[in-house]
């Protein structure tokens, strides 16, 4: 297993590089521009592509590789590129009516990921990983995973909402990258397609709230209750 | 041989329908591709549980795994699509939409491929893509209506849906993890396989990933506290498509939760998987009948009824044992057929009375004899009663629950249900025997395609409820084999 015997040097690698996915999911939440989320998005996924190519080098999994240059394109540019060009559809630019200030809901995201840290601690202590990279990308698999919770619950702006889910895919594909670098190839590609797909899916939707609805913001969706 | 030609025809002939319906574009034409797709989709289906006599069969470079579940499911959504095309021929033409009907039958077709996909997928990767694009299909089907509601009922679906799913994925995910200390860092991600790793795997970890994948598929499920969307989604979609979604994708989902349920049987954890499974199944069955009581729409009605019977399913396989899996498999084929002929009734009356609020629905039995008496035996099927098929699978259900372990859980069940007939048929009585001072103006009347499909979802259901033949309990209990290797 490849976490078990790293070199210091690959190891640190790959903390900082999942600790700059993290910071970015932290930048996501404490900022209520719209731009800032998907810049933060775009950058998080170049951390994520950059892992795949660290652990594909040092680990000897060639077909990383191409993971890395799939997620650079797909999660880098195409995704932050169809989401941009919903925003320019919208009208708004940011969020207007905030349920949780971002200077709150980064003291919730803080404890999240204490509780992550907590969990990842126990599971990897029963492998006797304790020491490992493991417990790192386990937290931050965890944590981006609340993070992204939190975003979808204190969001309400439709495209807050689609980029909150995608850090959830980001925070699994992440921690994926390192605990189960042998994945096989055929799903890792599938799930990077279908991801597209949601996104296009996504896009089509918010066209029709826009049309049909007017407005893009899930605090209008209350028609149907009981 | 005979079966991979089944298998191919089971997805070939809706591959075929959205690509007809996309090239020719007239709505009667697409009609009649979809029809004639579920026909074939229903004659490939039949056969199955049939063919695959004792053992389990793999296909394809082991992607395709057949075996006894796989093969029920796929009869349960056979049955649905064909009974929901037929349906869809009458009632789509209400909606005066000729112009996009052909993109309506084009998703319908690719909505059938996707959940007939689903259950026989080998491997757990790939049966979460395949949970995930029903999931995207079936979008666009509950927004097909274009008004406000539907939108908001088709963002509320792929917003609650997507982020569940992605639980069930980070479960996969600590599942293949955990296989790696067995098996090495590659190999096939199949169900098989990855339960002959299970005893070896690590609990804690087991236990974690089998929490995550039963809230992110039961999300899909609709168990409850999960099952937020599914009300929203099968009361706004058009009422074929709420017919598929209960009975054809609640099951897909469903059988990822058994089949990872009968890997985390095969190890140490001991009965804590079973009891989560029954506490969700319990908690469905409560919120079901909480909302059922109170319900002042028709399809919400049915919809919540929908949480109830998948709460009833999950407590079957939680329960366990010969009698639980096969009350469960049972009780989805029942489910199926009443459900479908309950949406299609609503679809009908909804139509008739241009209303959904049951306030507004009075007089049914007085101005539609056939199809008001057909409903009407469906309500009395659904919530149970004899003499129709769920009251023998919820029946047998409750006798497999009968263990020191769950009892309580059969007496909260038992009390639910009967909360629920009271509720439910109360409904029933204030639409067909309530009168008004002021009568509303007379319905319109219902195409003979909107009324047909009631008689055959009726049909099996009475004889299932009569006689349980002794080939498909046997066929039921063998499958118990692959779903719970530990019998009590």
């Amino acid at each position: 297993m490849l976490i078990q015997h790293l070199g210091p040097l690959a190891s640190s690698l790959f903390s900082l590089l999942a600790i700059v996915s993290l910071l970015l999911a932290f930048v996501m939440l404490g900022s209520r521009w719209l731009k800032n989320y998907l810049f933060a998005f775009a950058a998080e996924s170049w951390a994520i592509a950059a892992l795949s190519a660290a652990v594909g080098f040092y680990g000897g999994y060639p077909e990383l590789y191409l993971i890395a240059i799939l997620t650079l394109l797909f999660r880098g540019l195409l995704l932050p590129y169809l989401i941009w060009r919903i925003i320019r559809r919208l009208s708004v630019d940011r969020e207007i009516h905030v349920i949780l200030q971002p200077s709150t809901s980064l003291v919730v995201g803080a404890f999240f990921v204490m509780f992550a840290l907590a969990i990842s601690y126990r599971v990897a202590s029963a492998f006797h990983l304790e020491l490992t990279v493991a417990v790192l990308a386990l937290t931050v698999l965890l944590s981006m995973k609340l993070i992204g919770f939190l975003m979808l619950a204190v969001r309400h702006e439709a495209i807050s909402q689609i980029l909150g889910l995608l850090v959830l895919e980001n925070g699994i594909f992440l921690g994926s990258q390192i605990l189960v670098p042998g994945m096989p190839l055929l799903i890792e590609m599938v799930i990077l397609f279908d991801l597209l797909i949601i996104v296009a899916c996504f896009g089509t939707l918010v066209g029709y709230l826009l049309t049909h609805v007017g407005s893009t913001s899930s605090l209008d969706l209350r028609r149907l209750v009981g | 041989m005979i079966i991979s030609g089944c298998l191919l025809a089971l997805w070939i002939a809706p591959l075929a329908a959205i690509i007809l319906c996309l090239l020719v574009r007239h709505p009667r034409a697409c009609e009649a591709f979809n029809l004639a797709a579920a026909a074939i989709v229903l004659a490939a289906a039949l056969p199955l549980p049939f063919l695959i006599a004792d053992h389990e069969l793999v296909f394809w470079d082991d992607y395709v795994l057949l075996d006894r579940t796989g093969a029920w499911v796929i009869l349960c959504t056979a049955t649905v699509y064909f009974l929901a095309s037929i349906y869809a021929v009458g009632y789509m033409r209400l909606l005066r939409e000729e112009s996009r009907l052909y993109i309506f039958y084009a998703l319908f077709a690719g909505f059938g491929l996707t959940t007939l996909i689903g259950p026989l997928m080998n491997s757990i990767g790939i049966y979460w893509i395949a949970i995930e694009l029903t999931t995207l299909v079936s979008t666009f089907l509950v927004a097909f209506e274009h008004v406000a509601e539907s939108m908001e009922a088709a963002w509320k679906y792929i917003m609650v849906v997507s982020a569940g799913i992605s639980l069930a994925l980070l479960g996969t995910i600590l599942f293949y993890w955990g296989g790696s200390f067995v098996l090495g860092p590659t190999y096939k991600m199949t169900w098989a396989v990855l339960a002959s790793a299970a005893p070896q795997i690590n609990p804690i970890l087991l236990l974690l990933a089998f929490l995550l994948v039963l809230v992110g598929y039961g999300t899909k499920v609709g168990l409850a506290p999960m099952h937020t969307w599914l009300p929203d989604a099968h009361s706004e979609a058009p009422a074929p498509v709420s017919a598929m979604l209960s009975g054809a994708l609640l099951n897909t989902a469903m059988v990822g939760i058994v089949r990872f349920l009968a890997i985390t049987r095969r190890t140490g954890i001991g009965e804590l998987p079973q009891l989560v499974l029954v506490l969700f199944g319990t908690v469905s069955l409560l919120i079901g009948a909480l909302f059922i009581i109170r319900q002042q729409g028709i399809k919400r009605l049915m919809a919540y009824s929908s949480v109830e019977h998948m709460g009833v399913v999950a407590l079957g396989f939680g329960f366990g044992g010969p009698l639980g899996v096969a009350g469960a498999l049972y009780h989805m084929l029942n489910h199926s057929l009443n459900k479908s002929l309950m949406f299609f009734g609503a679809g009908n009356v909804m139509r008739a009375y241009g209303t959904k609020e049951i306030d507004k629905i009075r007089g049914v039995g007085r101005y539609f004899t056939a199809q008001g008496n057909l409903w009407l035996a469906g309500a009395i099927a659904i919530t149970g009663a004899p003499p129709f098929g769920l009251f023998l699978s919820e029946f047998t259900i409750m006798r497999a629950g009968l263990t020191p372990t769950f009892s309580w859980a059969v007496y909260v069940m038992a009390v639910l249900l009967i909360v629920i007939f009271i509720g439910f048929m109360n409904h029933f009585r204030v639409m067909y025997y309530q009168c008004e001072a002021t009568e509303p103006p007379a319905p319109a009347k219902s195409s003979a395609w909107c009324v047909v499909p009631m008689w055959l979802a009726l049909a099996p259901l009475l004889v299932l409820g009569l006689w349980w033949p002794g080939g498909i309990w046997h066929y039921l209990t063998a499958a118990t084999q692959t779903l719970s290797p530990v019998s009590p």
